[in-house]
């Protein structure tokens, strides 16, 4: 590949997504307020220079806990798209090499799944062994296996028989080494930008579970579950839904930059 | 194949037996219908030989290839081989190296897969066969798409024979270059057959280069084998009207 020019989209992408992230990852350590501490004396209090975002219904800091709630989401979304890609790549990476019987069956399977709303199959997951940061991780993983399984199958089925992939084949390349060697490197033009797509998708999920109460539970923050709470003091504290959905917007919007970036990048390529 | 064969068959690289090919449609269950391409295929190929295999596309050239690399099994018939697996030099240079990886790489790794050298052994023998096509050390360190044609090509060869095969297949190997980087590679691969000792099947649609290159030549029409015979000989006094016609199109 030749030496790959940074575009507007990716360097925008990055500089939004590394601010928020950079953030998020100071939440772990450091917040400006506990996140946890009340104040009875603090309620409801609109944005100012002592609380930046304002405070929520418990007098407690939103700037504070939008740092540490987007770090859950954020690991979260990580967690999720890391299981999602790595057996949706396995999945893919045998069902487009090997095509046939296996491919087949693979393949109806992953119809089968994909046929399922995806909010509605990580329902059934959660409801099946009960809500909590690591069942969301497991539900959302598993339903989002199908759709990178699609996209890895179409790259290793084009692969198959490229006159590269002959050749290691004719030099006497087991299959393993050719699936992983020789074929998943020329994956990662489509992989990455799907992976910044499914980050995006899992942000949203998180949200939208941990908004249903069915994802994080209290007293863990996370984007989602601050969104519930934030609707029930939508009259009395509107910068309070306001600004936690603009969070979770600008994350996603940053990483929807970047991966548009990444397509843009390999057009200019070719 | 018994002591008595191998004596005297010591001179062939190839031997193809009455070989009769083609694709199966894949049905789930079963083997689907059978597309025959080839019919009673025979021909051998001899040590130090090029060999020309001529014919319009859809004459059946590449199948062929297929069946001589094993990539593909006849329906009925015999490929023997009298030297280790044959490698293939593919016509379009620009798939045929993995764009993933730099030069180094990509000559390097027949080896590893070989693994019966160690990693000093391993880059002495990149850089010899590298000299042996003709291309500097500093192309060590690129990748595939900072190369152009011809030395993709030749990159293409050096893969193809870095485990030191006796016998290769060049399947329309410069076709897709233009006249002068043609004449160019394939002087090297004239040149690369007296020093490793080397056989081709040199598959090819354009006459003017089989008549250059190619010791015997085949002549393909709708899978069968219209005419075979020393180059000089056919293209002097073709015998088949399908020969003739190729020879005349090619004036």
């Amino acid at each position: 590949m030749k030496k790959k020019n940074w575009n507007g989209f990716l360097i925008a992408g990055c500089v939004l997504t590394g601010v928020l992230v950079a953030l998020m990852l100071l939440g772990k350590f450091w917040t400006p307020w506990s996140p946890t501490a009340m104040d009875a004396k603090a309620m409801y209090q609109p944005p100012s220079l002592t609380h930046l975002f304002g405070t929520d219904k418990f007098g407690r800091d939103i700037f504070s806990r939008v740092m540490q709630g987007g770090g859950t989401t954020l690991t979260i979304a990580l967690a999720t798209i890391a299981i999602g890609a790595a057996l949706g790549t396995l999945v893919g990476a045998v069902t487009g090499y090997f095509g046939g019987i296996v491919d087949d069956a693979l393949m109806r399977l992953n119809d089968a799944l994909t046929a399922f709303p995806s909010i509605l199959l990580a329902l059934l997951i959660i409801s099946l062994v009960g809500p909590g940061k690591y069942n969301v991780v497991l539900a959302l993983g598993i339903v989002f296996i199908p759709s990178f399984a699609r996209v890895m199958r179409t790259q290793f089925a084009s692969l198959r028989d490229v006159n590269y992939i002959i050749s290691a084949r004719l030099m006497g390349a087991g299959q393993l080494r050719i699936m992983t060697v020789h074929m998943l490197p020329n994956t990662m033009r489509t992989l990455l930008p799907a992976l910044t797509i499914g980050f995006n998708n899992a942000v949203l999920a998180e949200a939208s579970m941990s908004y249903l109460g069915i994802g994080v539970t209290p007293p863990d923050a996370s984007l989602g579950n601050m969104l519930r709470d934030a609707q029930s003091a939508l009259g009395r504290a509107p910068w309070y839904a306001i600004l936690t959905g603009v969070m979770i917007a600008l994350l996603v919007f940053g990483v929807g930059l970047i991966g548009e970036g990444l397509q843009k990048r390999d057009q200019e390529v070719d | 194949m018994n002591e008595h064969t191998k004596q005297q068959n010591s001179d062939l690289v190839l031997e193809v037996r009455h070989v009769n090919g083609g694709y199966r449609k894949g049905g789930l269950l079963g083997r689907g219908a059978f597309k025959q391409i080839l019919f009673d295929v025979d021909f051998q190929v001899r040590h130090g030989e090029i060999v020309g295999l001529v014919g319009e596309s859809g004459s059946g050239k590449s199948t062929l290839a297929k069946l001589i690399l094993g990539l593909l099994r006849p329906e009925s018939g015999q490929i023997v081989h009298h030297t280790p697996r044959p490698q293939i030099i593919f016509q379009d240079p620009y798939s045929s190296l993995n764009p993933a990886y730099d030069v180094e790489w990509i000559l390097e790794e027949p080896l590893k897969v070989y693994g019966k050298y160690d990693r000093a052994e391993r880059k002495r023998r990149v850089r010899d066969i590298l000299a042996r096509v003709e291309l500097d050390e500093r192309f060590l360190s690129c990748r595939p798409d900072e190369l152009s044609g011809g030395q993709r090509q030749r990159v293409s060869i050096a893969a193809a024979l870095i485990r030191r095969p006796r016998f290769l297949i060049a399947d329309e190997p410069v076709s897709a270059l233009d006249v002068t980087v043609q004449a160019q590679v394939l002087r090297l691969m004239r040149n690369l057959r007296e020093e490793l000792d080397l056989s081709y099947l040199f598959i090819s649609h354009d006459l003017n280069v089989v008549y250059q290159i190619c010791d015997r030549v085949l002549v393909l029409k709708g899978g069968v084998i219209v005419e075979q015979g020393e180059v000089e000989e056919v293209f002097r006094a073709p015998q088949h009207e399908y020969t003739k016609r190729l020879l005349a199109a090619a004036e």
